[in-house]
């Protein structure tokens, strides 16, 4: 047995009908890190063996009925863990380690979940690459040679090559559904304020939000199902009901009577990003479209002209928000000095510093602030026809490591298709739509806020068309 | 496999900016970021060409629409809670001390920031 092969879904069913236990379960994914984790840089700390066993045979005597009862998780190394070192990736907290669990990782402990350890990041989550590490770059799961896609990048790789079942990662401009994307993953982007972000690292708080990585929607749904709600200690969780994700994941019987908005601008390829996506990709995304068509969707194009905006909006509001976030930084009650800061976490706070000073305020920060409104008018009026839209995540595959680093701007324009959603707070999964060579792509549904039971419905559908997730790294 | 390069000077609005040296050190200042004389000229080209690509978004018309300013987006205004003291999530003392680099019976040692006079 290798983990690899399982989902939850399949490991749960098993460890119910005692054909496995959480403690091989465990064993098979240190197994992996040991195997994996120095090639591919994944984990910055991994929980010891005993006390992972000790948590094991606890699920073993009380039993699997808690939802993910036995499960191994990976948690991006922004989510505070009580006792376990937290860096954000980055060298000005190499040695911090908080007094307390952040809300998600409290529910994930309470819903079974065994936490084994921490993912390398873009520190600060500052990267769509996996790149601006302090600690070094991850690669990807199915080419080592190639980016793993950031910023929460470690968190996919460790869902990829076994050495845990599910993952968490934040989104603030695209940082699970890229990550995801690259290796072969459903990566999820909720709603603004579905899931509570106290306790983890703040990057941009008006667009932060908490997301997960798994090999399938079922495993999605049933992540979200547990860490979904009201936290009192996060003032912008929202107060809308959580619905029966998995309930909803049976809810269509096909496709008929969904209409699947296609933006132009999301679509043209041509040989320079700023036309479009490259078209290595073209291929994949019409056919990942068809197999919608397939199903009974209906295709109608809309008009989303601000997308380019989008972007730049993004690139001040994001950074503004950082300088103003990372203040907080000051090497007295914890952690190092601001000398400490790697490369891409000062030019993001200048950035903000600059936008946000005297003399260039409403230049840059307000205008972005309007813009972000007309950005939110466009996809709210995009809804009245459709029911989501569809997507590339990324307008290119993976990278080689190192061949884009010293490029910030190009980096930057590569987010153009994940911003919008973070502009208007809205939800998204990234779904795998096959390869190109070896490396992994992916394509996006966008839904309306609070509309996670909406899209898990429609991605059980394609997925089941497509099965994507059966194909592995090769290793 | 080749990637695609953006084109900067098309992703360029009118708007061009060109930070000077004396920009770069003051943003630094205002940042509180150390900042090495060697490194002020990468900053000058990389800050300057990120805030040209930005700056486009002033040709973007929304003239004629008042637009309110988004800072939130799913509508929540004014969350309060009870002003109680809620002990659940209150750290020890030594909880609190523990990352710290130094510390003085319960307190943080910080550098000294004032002069002896």
């Amino acid at each position: 047995m290798n983990i690899r092969e399982l989902t939850i879904e399949t490991a749960l069913k098993r460890m119910r009908a005692g054909a496995l236990s959480a403690t091989e379960l465990i064993l098979s994914a240190l197994e992996n890190i040991e195997k994996y984790n120095k090639i591919y840089n994944v984990l910055l700390t991994v929980v010891d063996k005993e006390s992972l066993l000790g948590e094991a045979k606890k699920i073993e005597t009380s039993g699997y009925d808690k939802p993910l009862a036995g499960i191994p998780i990976v948690l991006k190394d922004l989510f505070s863990t009580k006792g376990i070192r937290t860096t954000a990736g980055s060298k000005v907290l190499k040695s911090y380690v908080p007094s307390y669990d952040a809300t998600v990782v409290k529910k994930l402990r309470e819903a079974g979940a065994i936490v084994i350890g921490k993912a390398n990041q873009d520190a600060f989550a500052h990267g769509s690459t996996g790149e601006n590490s302090d600690f070094g770059s991850t690669s990807s799961a199915y080419d080592v040679k190639y980016v793993a896609g950031g910023s929460s990048s470690g968190s996919a790789v460790a869902v990829a090559l076994g050495m845990c079942l599910a993952s968490t990662g934040t989104d603030t401009g695209g940082s699970v559904r890229v990550p995801a994307s690259f290796n072969n993953l459903v990566g999820l982007k909720p709603t603004y304020g579905r899931v509570s972000r106290y306790g983890i690292i703040a990057m941009a708080s008006s667009l932060d939000s908490v997301g997960h990585m798994t090999k399938t929607v079922y495993d999605n749904a049933l992540l979200l199902s547990v860490t979904a709600g009201i936290d009192p200690y996060d003032a912008t969780t929202g107060l809308q009901r959580v619905p029966d994700y998995l309930a909803s994941l049976s809810s269509l019987k096909s496709l008929k009577g969904i209409t699947i908005g296609v933006s132009p601008e999301y679509l043209v390829v041509g040989k320079k990003v700023t036309d479009g996506m490259n078209p290595i990709l073209e291929k994949q995304t019409e056919e990942a479209l068809a197999v919608f068509t397939s199903l009974g969707a209906t295709i109608k194009e809309i008009d989303l002209p601000h997308t380019k905006d989008a972007l730049e909006t993004y690139y001040v509001l994001c950074p503004s928000e950082v300088s103003s976030n990372l203040g907080r930084y000051d090497g007295i009650r914890y952690g190092k000095g601001r000398d400490a800061f790697g490369l891409e976490a000062r030019r993001r706070i200048m950035i903000g510093t600059y936008a946000l000073s005297a003399g260039y305020y409403d230049a840059y920060y307000t205008t972005a602030q309007k813009v972000r409104s007309i950005v939110c008018q466009e996809f709210e009026k995009a809804f009245e026809s459709v029911d989501i839209v569809f997507a590339p995540v990324s307008p290119s595959p993976s990278s080689i490591v190192g061949e884009l680093v010293d490029d910030p701007m190009s980096l930057y324009l590569s987010d153009i298709y994940t911003v919008p959603v973070n502009l208007a707070g809205l939800a998204a999964l990234s779904l795998p739509a096959g390869f190109v060579g070896n490396l992994p792509v992916g394509i996006q549904i966008i839904g309306k806020q609070w509309s996670e039971d909406r899209l898990y419905a429609i991605a059980s559908s394609y997925e089941k068309k497509t099965e994507w997730y059966k194909k592995g790294p090769i290793l | 496999m080749k990637r695609i390069r953006y084109n900067l000077y098309t992703m360029t609005g009118n708007t061009s900016v060109t930070l000077s040296e004396k920009d770069v050190k003051k943003i630094a200042t205002l940042a509180k970021l150390p900042l090495e004389e060697k490194d002020i000229p990468l900053y000058i080209l990389q800050l300057s060409s990120i805030l040209s690509f930005v700056s486009k978004l002033q040709d973007v018309k929304s003239d004629g629409i008042s637009l309110r300013s988004t800072s939130q987006v799913t509508g929540l205004t004014n969350v309060f809670r009870e002003d109680i003291i809620d002990t659940s999530r209150m750290l020890s003392q030594e909880e609190v001390l523990s990352n710290a680099h130094a510390a003085h019976e319960g307190f943080i040692l910080v550098p000294q920031i004032l002069a002896k006079e």
